[in-house]
């Protein structure tokens, strides 16, 4: 593994039990042999539809969702976890550098705390400053960067409007200093000029503070504006991995290639020209044979039916996992 | 054309506690049948309020000045909709001439209730007819929107179908009726791309089909350039750009339209910064005086600006524009 490494996972799977009894259940597999590697201070996107399992993804990387199979190594240069086998201590100081942004900033705050206190409580519970001056002076500090005022901190969360509450959220997550962030459709509940200052906010707050991100999102223009590195999941595994600029102007795999062509063209006169894509996609709980986008697939053959492809090497840094990429999509 | 309906100097404000709040301000439109609007503005800007007025629909705790009126065309004659108040004539207009759906298909469905049995009492509330003549309507309504197996699927809850599939039954539902006009409410935002692909694919089908006007409330400029004949851009409860929507999207003339665009992450110019519009949008209770975007505005020419609300000039004859840049340049 290289040294500029920040998280590297290979075939990692997260299962979960359903059904009742002993011999009478089944395994859904949320995420399935993904392997992927993010390095540091990248801008990592993952996209995907809902049911992809961006998100459990994203869950098993700051160990909130246990790992059923397969390996995730952390190496921020001071420390390395291997996360499937972390002692209560490790985990402890895991938390510190792994945090997550959520969503919804309307209900990721408690109603009923300050906005100091939303901010300072991850340093007191964890146990980072020693005394109040000390949470104070770090609260202050992480509050400035996220561009929020003295006044704002002794307010409660219902003064403020949603581009607001989601920079305290940001301030929450990055108040214990993380080096590893990941940001769960973080700008998804946002108005588009919102959206862009926050969008800018946290690509100030990396280069400033030398922060890795992994960035869920649905949204193929923003992850192509604020990504240097994408990945797209379908069905729990990774169909596809490249450098943004090369996957937007050549993505390889059919599933990549509709994504795409769905996003509605600002241009009027792109109507009707969008290939579209038919279906939806399959439950997890009853997932096709061979690859699992083989049912919506306009270039399905017998092959894809049966044996599931695995990702290969399309060019350099972009995979693509797809037995025809190469018949497809090569001119 | 046919008209459809006409909006003229809608005005809409809410009692509450703390006062009268302004949502909707002098707002004036037209639609014809078979033509789209997109209705675009950020959260608060009073595109929802203005869309429910349609169907005088708002809350009770609603006042609306006695300029304002909307005047609905139908096959029977004009419905001065804002005079109605019995609700047998508002009957006529909800659900009747015009529906409506929402942004989050699982909460406009009852639960416990079957997909077949809402749509049967819809359709048996609007027009004569047996409950086996409703169910065979609304069954030839699943199968138009493109559900498969619509005899069975008829019988299901809301719970038992995907979010596209809930949003094509939402679809049909509102369509069984035929409305001549459909207001569609973020009706894609909760869907993923692919599937947000298909219903606009879906919905535009259907304008050439029934022959309606949809207003389409979005906060996504992409998806009113794939859909929509003509745009209306709102800021705070005012309508402040309206035109072709080649022209709004290409040429948009308004500064708080150019700053939505430039707001916007586009894929054919990555490099290109996200300029976000400084500042958020003011509390409605603190509407500033004068233009209402001055207090956000890169474009100020003036003291006019913060003093008199700019008169709305046609810079081409389907083009028109509020802002006192343009003041003169325009037919009033």
């Amino acid at each position: 593994m290289s040294d500029d490494v920040l998280i590297s996972a290979s075939g990692l799977s997260v299962g979960y039990r359903i059904g009742k009894g002993l011999f009478r259940h089944s395994v859904l597999k949320a995420v399935d042999n993904v392997s992927v590697h993010i390095n540091r201070g990248s801008f990592f996107g993952l996209v995907g539809e809902s049911g992809s399992g961006k998100t459990t993804l994203g869950r098993a990387l700051l160990n909130a969702v246990p790992i059923t199979a397969g390996s995730a190594i952390y190496d921020d240069g001071a420390v390395k976890y291997d996360l499937t086998a972390m002692s209560a201590d490790e985990l402890g100081d895991y938390r510190r550098r792994a945090q997550l942004i959520f969503q919804d900033p309307y209900a990721a705050l408690s109603p009923r705390m300050t906005v100091r206190d939303i901010i300072a409580e991850p340093l007191e519970v964890m146990k980072i400053t020693s005394s109040r001056e000390e949470t104070d002076e770090r609260v202050r500090e992480i509050a400035a960067r996220c561009r929020l005022n003295l006044e704002h901190l002794r307010r409660f969360p219902h003064a403020f409007s949603g581009g607001q509450r989601q920079r305290i959220s940001i301030a929450r997550a990055l108040v214990s200093r993380p080096q590893f962030i990941v940001a769960d459709e973080a700008v998804a509940a946002l108005d588009v000029s919102i959206q862009a200052d926050v969008l800018n906010l946290l690509k100030q707050l990396q280069a400033e503070m030398g922060l890795t991100f992994m960035f869920i999102s649905h949204d193929l223009s923003v992850v192509a504006h604020t990504c240097d590195h994408v990945a797209v999941m379908y069905l729990g595994r990774l169909v596809e991995t490249a450098p943004t600029r090369q996957l937007f102007a050549a993505p390889r795999h059919p599933y990549t290639k509709a994504l795409f062509s769905a996003i509605p063209s600002l241009n009027p006169d792109d109507r009707g020209r969008a290939q579209r894509l038919e279906g939806e996609i399959p439950s997890p709980t009853n997932q096709p044979s061979g690859c699992k986008f083989h049912t919506r697939c306009p270039h399905a053959i017998d092959r894809c039916r049966t044996e599931e492809p695995q990702l290969e090497v399309a060019d350099g840094e972009h995979e693509v996992a797809c037995h025809r990429w190469k018949d497809l999509f090569t001119a | 054309m046919d008209r459809l309906i006409d909006v003229e100097n809608l005005t809409l404000q809410f009692r509450t506690d703390e006062g009268l709040i302004t949502a909707v301000e002098n707002v004036s439109f037209s639609l014809n049948r078979g033509e789209v609007m997109g209705l675009v503005g950020e959260s608060g800007s009073g595109k929802s309020v203005t869309a429910k007025a349609l169907m005088h629909l708002n809350a009770s705790n609603a006042v609306y000045s006695p300029e304002s009126r909307i005047t609905l065309h139908t096959d029977s004659g004009t419905i001065d909709v804002l005079s109605l108040t019995r609700a047998a004539d508002l009957k006529v207009v909800r659900g009747g001439a015009i529906s409506m759906i929402f942004q989050e298909p699982m909460a406009s469905f009852a639960p416990s209730i079957s997909i077949g049995k809402q749509m049967v009492e819809q359709l048996q509330l609007h027009a004569e007819m047996s409950k086996a003549q409703a169910r065979e309507i609304s069954i030839e309504m699943l199968d138009r929107v493109g559900i498969s197996d619509p005899s069975s699927r008829v019988d299901q809850y809301a719970f038992e179908l995907s979010g596209g599939m809930r949003q094509r039954a939402m679809i049909a539902m509102a369509l069984s009726t035929k409305p001549r006009l459909l207001i569609a409410d973020e009706p894609t935002t909760a869907l993923d791309v692919t599937i947000q692909a298909q219903v606009i694919d879906l919905m535009k089908e259907l304008v050439d089909e029934f022959n309606m006007g949809i207003i389409f409330i979005t906060h996504d400029l992409g998806v009113v350039a794939q859909t929509a004949d003509k745009v209306s851009v709102m800021y705070l409860g005012r309508l402040i750009e309206e035109g072709p929507v080649r022209e709004v999207i290409q040429d948009p003339r308004h500064p708080y339209t150019k700053g939505l665009l430039a707001a916007l992450p586009r894929l054919d110019d990555l490099d290109a910064p996200l300029t976000p519009v400084p500042g958020d949008i003011p509390s409605p209770l603190e509407r500033p005086r004068g233009c209402v975007f001055n207090t956000r505005c890169g474009d100020v020419v003036g003291d006019a600006c913060s003093a008199t609300v700019p008169l709305e000039e046609w810079i081409d004859p389907a083009h028109r524009v509020s802002c006192h840049i343009y003041a003169g340049q325009g037919a009033s």
